[in-house]
């Protein structure tokens, strides 16, 4: 693995492998010493959880951090093409962690230099990161993988981390719960490539009907800014609203986990339930990318 | 008598069973240069197609990666090299399992739409004549392609 870009690229073992060494990680980041190394967080647009859990990663394994965060008074700003940033920040650093607005730049600046490039988002494309900590948070929840029951709750339609989610569970014969409003269901060629690869799914607009019967409920926040009309937004934007009430029957092993940031999707009546599981999910994001720092910066044995 | 609707070439190349109204499409992708002879014939009947749109150029023989390109939008289209009047190459069009540099992204928020770059995109379903960007990894139709 040279880079990691998209979860496409990933292989079912390559990923059971950083499975496993963010857990060991978890367990003792001694064994991996990154000192001398720099990482560059070269982010293009605003993101302080990701970066700060990239640096956090970093950091705890005795490595240091260089970078920029949005372009202004930097040299993007006088014209510079992105080719030409990446190839001078891949003469400061051993590592590149990215986030772009463009789809697809993390791959054209992993084409570009000779050192590992993190894809940290892409626009509405590929999060790998994200994905990796959840699948690490599922099977740190559940102990397992195989053969859970998840309710994926909320936008649908534009949430990547729910898109890249579905697919990176499919190896693991999951059952799923696709629950948001009729306008922001997942989308069609989701489901047909769900179908192709045989894995149960189920769509409702109704969660209270399914709330307790399921394993992981992951629940995504319905983004204004994704509507281009008003109306619209302000018809399904509190269409669910997990409370501690609505878990009351829930199966004991439910764990309710959230990318985060919430705005009014999960109150906090539910974080001291034995359910919240969405701030330790962000935890569990610096083991991960941890294990792919280590992993990509040839130290993970 | 055979009605000859458009004068034959001496030299050059013959793009025939282009699906109707696509001829400007493909001449987009040809880039004729600007002494190159080109005739454009649309509207024909065809059997096969009913309607079909032709093009002759007098004096450029297309590459093969030219020849790919037009694959996306007109599948059916025959390619033949004419020398000296005569008939020296036919060859039918595929799409390609990579197409490098000739034809740009629909996504707007590609990077390629950005940058200085080449797009690729690679076959997904040929039967459906998909391929998906190696960029932003979004799958387009070939009707849903724009040619630079």
């Amino acid at each position: 693995m040279k880079h990691l870009i998209s979860m496409r690229d990933l292989s079912a073992d390559k990923t059971l492998q950083l499975l496993k060494l963010a857990a060991s990680l978890e367990k003792d980041p001694s064994q991996i010493d990154l000192s001398r190394r720099v990482m560059a967080a070269v982010f293009y647009e605003a993101s302080t959880r990701t970066r700060m859990s990239f640096e956090s990663a970093m950091k705890r394994l005795g490595g240091e951090v260089i970078g920029m965060v949005g372009t202004s008074g930097t040299s993007v700003e006088k014209g510079e093409t992105l080719a030409d940033t990446a190839k001078i920040i891949a003469r400061y650093s051993d590592i590149i962690v990215m986030r772009h607005p463009l789809e697809g730049a993390a791959r054209y600046v992993s084409e570009q230099v000779k050192i590992p490039v993190v894809n940290a988002g892409d626009g509405a494309n590929q999060h790998p990161t994200q994905s990796l900590l959840d699948l690490y948070t599922i099977l740190k929840a559940q102990g397992t993988l195989e053969g859970l029951k998840l309710a994926l709750v909320g936008d649908l339609k534009y949430g990547r981390t729910v898109h890249s989610l579905a697919y990176a569970l499919a190896p693991f014969k999951p059952e799923f719960h696709f629950v948001s409003p009729k306008s922001l269901g997942m989308p069609s060629h989701i489901l047909s490539d769900l179908k192709k690869m045989d894995i149960q799914f189920k769509e409702t607009t109704k969660l209270d009907k399914i709330v307790n019967n399921i394993d992981i409920m992951y629940v995504t926040r319905i983004q204004r800014e994704r509507f281009p009309d008003r109306e619209e937004y302000e018809k399904v934007k509190n269409a669910y609203i997990i409370t501690a009430d609505l878990l009351k029957n829930a199966k004991d092993n439910l764990k309710v986990m959230h990318p985060l940031p919430r705005v009014n999707e999960i109150t906090t009546d539910v974080d001291t339930t034995k359910y919240a599981y969405y701030f330790d999910q962000a935890e569990n994001g610096v083991y991960m990318r941890q294990a792919i720092l280590a992993t990509l910066l040839g130290e993970a044995k | 008598m055979k009605e000859l609707k458009v004068d034959p070439i001496k030299n050059g190349t013959v793009i025939d069973h282009i699906p109707a109204g696509r001829v400007q499409r493909v001449l987009a992708i040809l880039k004729p240069r600007a002494t190159d002879v080109v005739m454009m014939g649309m509207n024909f009947s065809s059997k096969a197609m009913k309607k079909k749109d032709i093009i002759k150029i007098e004096g450029r023989e297309l590459t093969q990666n030219e020849v790919n390109s037009i694959a996306l939008i007109a599948p059916a289209a025959k390619v033949s090299i004419i020398r000296d009047f005569t008939v020296a190459q036919k060859s039918r069009v595929e799409i390609p399992e990579r197409i490098e540099g000739l034809v740009s992204c629909p996504n707007p928020k590609c990077i390629t739409n950005a940058e200085p770059m080449m797009t690729i995109f690679n076959l997904v379903d040929s039967t459906k004549r998909e391929v998906a960007c190696q960029y932003c990894e979004r799958v387009f139709t070939a009707d849903e392609m724009i040619h630079i």
